[in-house]
């Protein structure tokens, strides 16, 4: 209504201010019955396949809450919309759940692409994200949360892992051709380069969406191998396009001894779509497995049966990150007293929270968290075993110290700094916001 | 394949041979200390202490022992969870069928979860072969010898020399002669004495093994202050003339992979557009739905393999028929329900059957739930054809290649012999003339829709072999298919055959010079060129029903 008076005055300049107050008021007159917390997952479309798991544990996880009296007296209602793996839409219905649904914080997304699609949304209406996946880092943004793993917390150590642990001299960096894969393999590439691995030693081949046919680059892989030196691939080979390559990795005959395939992008879930005959004893990195044995983790796998009413199904890491990261939410939002997005940004830095592995997570002021970082191998229930793990909790790194263009800068959403794109060197916060 | 039967064979012979003398001296074995503690540390330890444990009980004179390292290695070594008890389970339906790891006493079948698997890493593994290797040197089948040779070979150190230094003497298999000279010949290349060195190198040159290059690279190679390896110059020589030779025997071998790969990815691409060749090329309806009928394909093995999990090949054949039925069924109604109210207006067709494939892929998701179903392969299509070091065949995409053949000619035969294939011809030549001549045309396109969708069925049979099967299977396919039967000629089969293979071979070629992303762009680009040429494709169709 504001809108059409004021578009018949043609006062144009007024307009967003007095549509922030509308808003306000709006959000006044919702918050007296519950508050709203909006779940963005793709439930159709490619990337269902590990999303859906995702809009599952917020349901529980809200359900949860609720079950101990809700928030701030109220109850949380959790609003799904489903994306349906198309990027632009990502945007339109964050823009939907903040305008329409007025909803205190979004927890959702998984490929960069959706959340780079949505960042200018959010930092437009000053809404909140929580971003449950690993990701490539270079990034911080004041509305983002990133729960997943940057790539200090899962790729570096795992390069670490193999090359102290297992002696790998050969590397292969194999991925999907996108931002994450490309990303990651040049913050790896730069840091395998500074620590003396010479360029004919590493081989970086990509892959288009979905690649099934694997057998020119296993058999390009195994003639790598072949040489006396011990090589590893290291994988961030994306979901789909994993089955038929470690098919055709156990059908060329190149086990996980000969040459250790790791993962970044193949956890629980993925594995219970495949046959893990061929898979079995090769590794893979992330922050958390469903095998690790704490009593909060047994209780988190339970209380996801009960819900899920599948005895069968798997948890795994992005589970987790939502797991902490909403519990980081409702602290905060607890320590503020109010869902105000400005005011839980402020008391959220800093919080602590107990994650499934036995640790205790907290929000750094670059908007990442502390991860404890673990290399399993695959076992052939589908489950991943222990084999390394940091003797403590690493703080995640948004811009990676490896590449030249962003050591020097460094995210830090606490005063004075307030930026998550600031120089070291020049001592000046970029006009980039994230 | 055939070596895995030999092995398996070969570990239920030991496994018998040594359980026999077990139970005589059953008594004995148990008051071994060293041999129970190894055992208690198997099961409840840490990875080192474990580790620690298997090299003990390889040290100890107790034939169970290997046993249950075997069993270790193989993942049949469980820890019951009542009594801590370490059992070998084998899998039967009920469960597992357990023996007690020390006594070899049976202890009847309990249920899986009542057992836990005495994990392993893959340091573990390594060491595990390595130490079974040496025990089974005097097994009495060959093969096993081989596989064992073949072990040792991989990490030499003077104990396993020593020890195959020995056994060549009685040893006398040629193969395993071979193998154990060839590891010994390798070691020679190490010698003091140079006529020693020349000689291993004589014998080294002739035979294709992967292990005699990377030693023979070496030689010839300088290290980081400039010097060779081999002080000889002589010996240096020797080496060069031989590399030179196994390089271009090495150049062969490559490209006979590359044809087979290039083959192999043709053959998935004929499968894929063979129906549509079919339902695009013959009827010319743009079936967008194309790659979902093979998805269907594909879930139909998935289903066949649920309800007989112990017979995986049989139900791999026994998809076959399935797959073509119930795609076809689907093409069928499809074509009834919605294509036949559209012939003429292509544009219509393709969004109606879009939407077809939008529906048929979230019925899947959600039936089955959005998550990739796992479909295992039969035993007899894992693994590889090894021809020698160098050159490997995958059973999978040799079976496929084959496969598609037989398709083809199968669907050569029904189009060319049958009453259906000229009504069909008849149809696709001259509609009006052949309604004329009392054919009914409406059936005979329900029932040529229904042969392409069927034929899409059974390639989803095929692709569940080699990729995920998931709601998403018909989207990666479906330009590709298009691509294949547009590049051979609408109306075709022939054209499809030779367009699959030689698009499947030119990506091959280009793949490892420009990577994957690359190739597949300047094949598309290639093709829309050729397209510009001959708008009509590889073969094009002739005679007055073409011009008309």
């Amino acid at each position: 209504m504001f809108n059409i008076i004021l578009r018949k005055f043609g006062a144009k300049s007024l307009l967003a201010p007095i549509a922030m107050a509308a808003m306000v008021f709006a959000a006044a007159v919702h918050a007296e019955d519950t508050i709203k917390v909006g779940v963005l997952h793709s439930l159709s479309g490619t990337m269902a396949i590990s999303e859906t798991t995702l809009k599952d544990t917020m349901l529980m996880l809200i359900d949860e809450q609720n079950k101990k009296g809700g928030l701030l007296g109220k109850k949380l209602e959790a609003v799904v919309v489903d994306p349906a793996s198309n990027w632009p839409l990502f945007a339109e219905k964050a823009r939907e759940l903040l305008t329409k649904d007025k909803v205190a914080a979004i927890f959702g997304c998984w490929t960069s692409v959706s959340r780079k699609s949505v960042l200018p949304v959010l930092e437009e209406l000053n809404g909140l994200l929580f971003y449950p996946v690993q990701y490539e880092g270079e990034e911080s943004s004041k509305n983002v949360f990133y729960t997943g793993a940057a790539p200090n917390q899962q790729a570096i150590p795992a390069i670490d892992y193999l090359m102290n642990d297992l002696k790998v001299k050969r590397w292969v960096l194999a991925g999907t051709d996108y931002v994450y894969p490309r990303t990651t393999n040049k913050i790896l590439e730069a840091y395998l380069r500074a620590k003396g691995v010479a360029k004919k030693d590493i081989m970086i081949n990509y892959t288009p969406f979905g690649h099934s046919d694997w057998q020119s680059i296993v058999a390009d892989i195994k003639k790598f191998g072949s040489s006396t030196k011990k090589t590893a691939v290291v994988s961030t080979i994306n979901g789909d396009a994993n089955i038929p390559f470690y098919k055709e990795l156990g059908n060329q005959g190149i086990s996980a001894e000969k040459i250790p395939v790791i993962a970044f992008s193949v956890g629980e879930e993925e594995l219970s779509g495949m046959d893990t005959k061929p898979l079995v004893g090769h590794l893979a990195a992330w922050n958390y497995f469903m095998s690790i044995d704490t009593t909060k983790n047994a209780a988190f796998i339970k209380q996801w049966h009960d819900f899920i009413k599948n005895p069968k199904r798997v948890t795994n890491d992005p589970m987790e990150a939502h797991y902490i990261g909403f519990n980081m939410w409702v602290k905060a939002v607890e320590k503020a007293g109010t869902t105000d997005p400005e005011a839980v940004q402020k008391a959220i830095i800093g919080i602590e929270f107990p994650n499934l592995t036995g640790g205790t997570s907290k929000m750094l002021p670059n908007h990442h968290i502390t991860k404890p970082v673990f290399i399993g191998e695959i076992q052939d229930d589908g489950q991943l075993l222990t084999v390394w793990q940091t003797n403590k909790l690493v703080e995640g790194d948004a811009w990676s110290d490896f590449l030249p263009e962003s050591k020097p800068i460094i995210a830090d959403w606490t005063p004075p700094i307030s930026c998550g794109n600031f120089n070291t060197k020049t001592k000046k916060c970029s006009g980039q916001k994230f | 394949m055939k070596s895995n039967c030999i092995r398996w064979c070969g570990w239920a012979m030991i496994g018998f041979i040594l359980m026999l003398p077990t139970l005589s001296i059953g008594q004995e074995g148990s008051s071994d200390v060293a041999f129970s503690a190894a055992v208690v540390n198997l099961k409840s330890g840490s990875m080192q202490e474990r580790g620690l444990a298997i090299e003990q009980l390889a040290g100890v004179q107790n034939p169970r022992a290997i046993v249950i390292l075997q069993a270790l290695l193989d993942g049949r070594l469980f820890k019951l969870k009542t009594d801590d008890k370490l059992v070998i389970g084998e899998e039967v339906d009920a469960g597992y069928q357990l023996i007690d790891a020390k006594s070899a006493e049976s202890l009847g079948t309990v249920d899986r979860s009542a057992t836990q698997k005495i994990t392993l890493t893959n340091s573990l593994r390594t060491s595990l072969r390595k130490i079974i290797g040496r025990l089974e040197l005097n097994d009495d089948d060959a093969g096993v010898r081989l596989a064992a040779v073949n072990v040792m070979g991989k990490s030499v150190d003077d104990e396993s020399l020593a020890l195959l230094q020995d056994h060549l003497s009685v040893e006398q298999d040629k193969s395993v002669q071979k193998a154990i000279k060839l590891i010994l010949g390798l070691e020679q290349l190490n010698s003091p004495d140079k006529a020693t060195r020349l000689a291993a190198i004589n014998l080294l040159k002739e035979q294709a093994n992967q292990n005699v290059v990377n030693r023979f690279n070496e030689l010839v190679e300088k290290d980081a202050e400039g010097n060779y390896l081999e002080t000889d110059s002589d010996v240096r020589n020797q080496v060069k003339t031989a590399l030179v030779k196994i390089n271009s025997q090495l150049q062969l071998y490559a490209a006979i992979e590359t044809l087979f790969f290039g083959l192999s990815l043709g053959a998935v691409l004929v499968l894929a557009a063979i129906g549509l060749a079919i339902t695009f090329g013959v009827m010319g309806v743009i079936n967008m739905a194309h790659g979902e009928l093979m998805m269907l394909g594909a879930y139909t093995t998935y289903v066949t393999q649920q309800l007989m999990p112990d017979q995986l090949g049989l139900s791999l054949v026994i998809a076959i028929p399935a797959a073509f039925i119930i795609s076809a069924l689907a093409g069928i109604i499809i074509e009834r329900g919605i294509i036949r109210f559209l012939y003429g207006r292509p544009l219509e067709t393709l969004l109606a059957t879009f939407g077809v494939s939008l529906f048929l892929q979230q019925t899947i998701r959600s039936i089955f739930s959005p998550l990739n179903r796992s479909v295992a392969t039969p035993e007899w299509m894992s693994g590889t054809l090894q021809i020698n070091d160098f050159l490997s065949l995958t059973w999978n995409h040799f079976y496929i290649l084959v496969f598609c053949l037989l398709v083809f000619v199968l669907l050569l035969q029904i189009l060319k012999r049958t009453r259906l294939g000229l009504e069909v011809r008849a149809v696709a030549q001259n509609r009006n003339m052949a309604k004329a001549m009392g054919i009914p045309t409406g059936r005979v396109d329900a029932l040529t829709f229904g042969l392409g969708s069927g034929v899409a069925g059974v390639a989803g049979v095929a692709i569940s072999q080699i990729t995920n099967v998931g709601p998403n299977l018909g989207q990666a396919y479906i330009v590709d298919s298009f691509m294949v039967v547009v590049f051979g000629g609408v109306g075709n089969l022939w054209g499809t055959l030779v367009a699959g293979f030689s698009l499947g071979i030119a990506n091959k070629l280009i793949e490892p010079y420009a990577g994957a992303v690359l190739a597949k762009i300047l094949v598309l680009v290639f093709i829309i060129l050729f397209i510009q040429k001959r708008p009509r494709g590889l073969f094009p169709q002739r005679g007055r029903a073409v011009e008309g």
